[in-house]
């Protein structure tokens, strides 16, 4: 029993060493360190905002910067995490267009109105605007303006016969029936259908494109609807007959893209980095084969008057309430998101300046670089059709609710109409409190 | 027990001396101990009893047992109880009988037996976060190497999208945590074999026991300590279960892998409700020290420890 009981003690030891070497203490600070949370996924890569960071510490000798890049799932729970250490963990993070309500409900963004400048407010798209201003105060500074696109593999719809793109969901279909059959893909269209963010931004794409809409008039749900119950059956049929990936119920935007750049589908929704990625050869097997079209609606949407819908995945970065850098961080923020920084870095995020669409500038920014040519008209077609989610302070878990009903009518656990029901109910409830 | 043999006064007095040095060697251990962990017990204790939204200065409100009441009367709290619940039978029945053929193994010694015991280490050494995130691409529908195995092997004819029906993703999580949780197992039955006199296997194989009945009726009994120990600490520990889960499946596919550690999280920290998550931290715990009490009442007898 000796070498159990000294074994055992040796683990439990171990255990303890292991534990604490999640609290080992913070570097030394500098002259000024501040620190930055945002993700990896949507908007500029991390190698990019690193060297963004770099430039800017060498114009600002005084100012260290540490970037901390996490999934885009993450962000919410870490900033929550992060806000409850005095001083924040974090000086400022990227803010979601879903999160504002919540955030500012909470106290946790700092009311920058009086360090915007005029040439800020006028010189920055007003869509952009909207994820940092509430009530006549603006709480952040605006930095991506992105919104799903729709993107088709142009060899797999020629092989199939098809010389357009699809116009409509009911089309799209159609053709990817087509293609399946001719054996060009086992799962033609790719979707991130995970019991994430990702699965509701998707749903509002279609909701909207079939005419529904989230809430009614008096501000109580709808999309439980006929609409909403359309769209979701829908959406299940198309998993029930092998058009879309089956593994779209756990996949995120990452594994889209990785599924659509690997060739294995003809029709995938997603942000803009999609595109990029798409002609980088070290990720993808469909170098210049990706192109985009307009965000197709159903039948009903199109004879309703609707050219296309999708949805606003716009986001911008705070200053933290509590962080005692709030003018060294607000200064990194304006650089980050400034005409020239946005310019330069425009191959995987197009800039919030208006003026970078008109004139002379609107031919530097074609030329800035190479997939600019595409991306930018394909920007200026799309985002007039990005549809907002539900502006609330509990959005989150709202939007958890949705989450559940529509993988639990994916699954085939309830009806789409049982899903959308309950889910509708607990939107009521959360609205109540 | 130590026994009083009458020791003299002055001796006493330096005993007493030694005994406030520790207490003055240990206190700012102790401290910290105390400050750390039951300190924040506390709080989340009181903060059980209200509606607290997160967020800087944010009005509290008294709800007496509202939190504890508003999760035994949702049908959601039940369900992931009975999640929970599952998780922990079967992964700990699982990796105590997967864990006591590996000890077992061992203990034969076989050919490269140090080596098997080396390897055992470092599934277990690997934290559960790189864990996760490894299953989670041995799961790929796509990509993952379980769908390319299979295939290869000529198993499947399609790939198989892990992870997306309800009803078997829970097995897949579970599947992932028994390969880091297995061989803490293992090791503490190992080493407690290891320890087990022989004389009683030799004399039990004189009197004609065979193999399975010495197994059965010898080492077995004697190893109750030491299946106590990986059962109390295991049972816990899956119990509680959360950082897997959060990295495989993120809860879903529609809530079918969310345990009571992820519930309680989900509401402290995505939806803003602390107080509902301080009481839901509760009542795991009250879950585990029963599940404690369980076991040492009816497993542990004080005269078998040596």
């Amino acid at each position: 029993m000796r070498t159990f009981y000294k074994i055992t003690a040796m683990i439990l030891t171990l255990m303890m060493i292991v534990g604490m070497a999640g609290c080992a203490p913070a570097a030394p600070a500098g002259p000024v360190t501040i620190h930055i949370l945002t993700m990896d996924q949507a908007g500029l890569k991390p190698a990019e905002i690193d060297q963004i960071a770099r430039d800017f510490e060498a114009k600002n000798p005084d100012i260290k910067v540490v970037m901390e890049y996490v999934g885009y799932d993450y962000v919410h729970d870490k900033i929550v995490t992060g806000m409850a250490a005095k001083p924040p963990a974090y000086d400022a993070a990227m803010i979601d267009v879903i999160w504002p309500d919540e955030f500012i409900k909470a106290g946790y963004l700092l009311d920058v109105t009086s360090k915007v400048t005029p040439e800020m407010k006028s010189g920055i798209f007003p869509a952009a605007w909207y994820g940092v201003a509430r009530n006549g105060k603006i709480y952040g500074m605006p930095w991506l303006m992105d919104v799903k696109y729709f993107m088709y593999n142009k060899d797999i719809l020629q092989q199939a016969g098809f010389t357009a793109p699809p116009k409509t969901w009911e089309e799209m279909v159609e053709q990817a029936k087509v293609i399946k059959q001719k054996g060009l893909a086992e799962y033609p269209i790719t979707w991130s259908w995970n019991q994430k963010e990702g699965v509701v931004c998707d749903f509002t794409t279609l909701l909207f494109g079939n005419g529904g809409a989230f809430l009614d008039a008096n501000g109580k749900p709808a999309f439980n609807n006929e609409k909403g119950v359309q769209v979701l059956t829908w959406m299940k049929q198309t998993v029930d007959d092998g058009l879309t990936n089956p593994s779209a119920v756990s996949s995120d935007e990452m594994a889209v893209e990785a599924d659509f750049l690997a060739g294995k589908s003809a029709f995938a929704s997603n942000w803009l980095f999609q595109y990029a990625d798409s002609n980088d050869a070290t990720k993808s097997q469909v170098v210049g084969k990706i192109e985009f079209a307009p965000m197709p609606v159903f039948k009903a949407g199109a004879d309703a008057g609707l050219a296309s819908s999708s949805v606003d995945g716009s986001s911008s970065f705070a200053v933290m309430a509590t962080t005692p850098y709030a003018d060294q961080t607000w200064k990194f923020l304006t650089y980050l998101a400034s005409n020239e920084v946005q310019m330069k870095y425009s191959a995987n995020m197009l800039p919030i300046w208006q003026a970078d669409y008109e004139g002379d500038s609107l031919n530097t920014l074609l030329g800035a670089s190479p997939t600019n040519p595409v991306t930018v008209p394909a920007f200026k077609a799309q985002f007039p059709y990005a549809n907002e989610r539900p502006t609330v302070p509990y959005y989150n878990e709202a939007s958890a609710a949705l989450q559940l009903a529509i993988q639990e009518a994916l699954t085939g656990v309830k009806t789409p109409q049982q899903a959308l029901d309950e889910a509708a109910a607990k939107w009521v409830t959360l609205g109540a409190k | 027990m130590e026994k009083s043999i009458g020791i003299p006064k002055r001796r006493r007095t330096l005993r007493d001396q030694d005994v406030r040095i520790a207490w003055f060697l240990i206190a700012p251990s102790l401290l910290i101990i105390l400050g750390v962990t039951l300190w924040p017990i506390i709080y989340t204790f009181i903060l059980s009893f209200f509606v607290a939204p997160t967020g800087i200065n944010q009005a509290r409100t008294f709800v007496g047992f509202g939190n504890y009441l508003s999760m035994l009367r949702d049908q959601a709290f039940w369900d992931t109880v009975k999640r929970t619940l599952y998780f922990t039978t079967v992964s700990v029945t699982l990796e105590l009988i997967i864990g006591l053929a590996i000890a077992q193994l061992i203990h034969s010694r076989p050919w490269s037996w140090k080596f098997l015991r080396f390897a055992l280490i470092i599934p277990w050494a690997v934290p559960t976060i790189v864990n996760g995130a490894m299953w989670r691409w041995i799961y790929s529908a796509d990509f993952g190497a379980l769908n390319g195995i299979l295939f290869q092997l000529g198993l499947i004819k399609h790939y198989i999208p892990w992870l997306t029906k309800p009803d078997t993703a829970m097995n897949l999580v579970i599947v992932a945590d028994l390969w880091h949780t297995v061989p803490f197992v293992a090791l503490i039955l190992q080493a407690a074999l290891a320890g087990l006199p022989e004389e009683l296997n030799e004399a039990a194989a004189v009197d004609g026991a065979n193999a399975l009945q010495r197994f059965w009726f010898i080492r077995l009994p004697l190893l109750r300590p030491a299946i106590l120990v990986a059962l109390i600490v295991r049972t816990v520990e899956a119990f509680r279960v959360f950082d897997i889960v959060y990295i495989i499946t993120g809860g879903g596919p529609a809530n079918s892998t969310i345990t009571i550690s992820y519930l309680t999280y989900l509401f402290s920290f995505s939806y803003g409700k602390q107080g509902t998550g301080a009481a839901l931290s509760f009542i795991i715990s009250i879950f585990t020290i029963t599940m404690a009490i369980f076991y040492i009442r009816f497993l542990y007898r004080p005269e078998e420890t040596q």
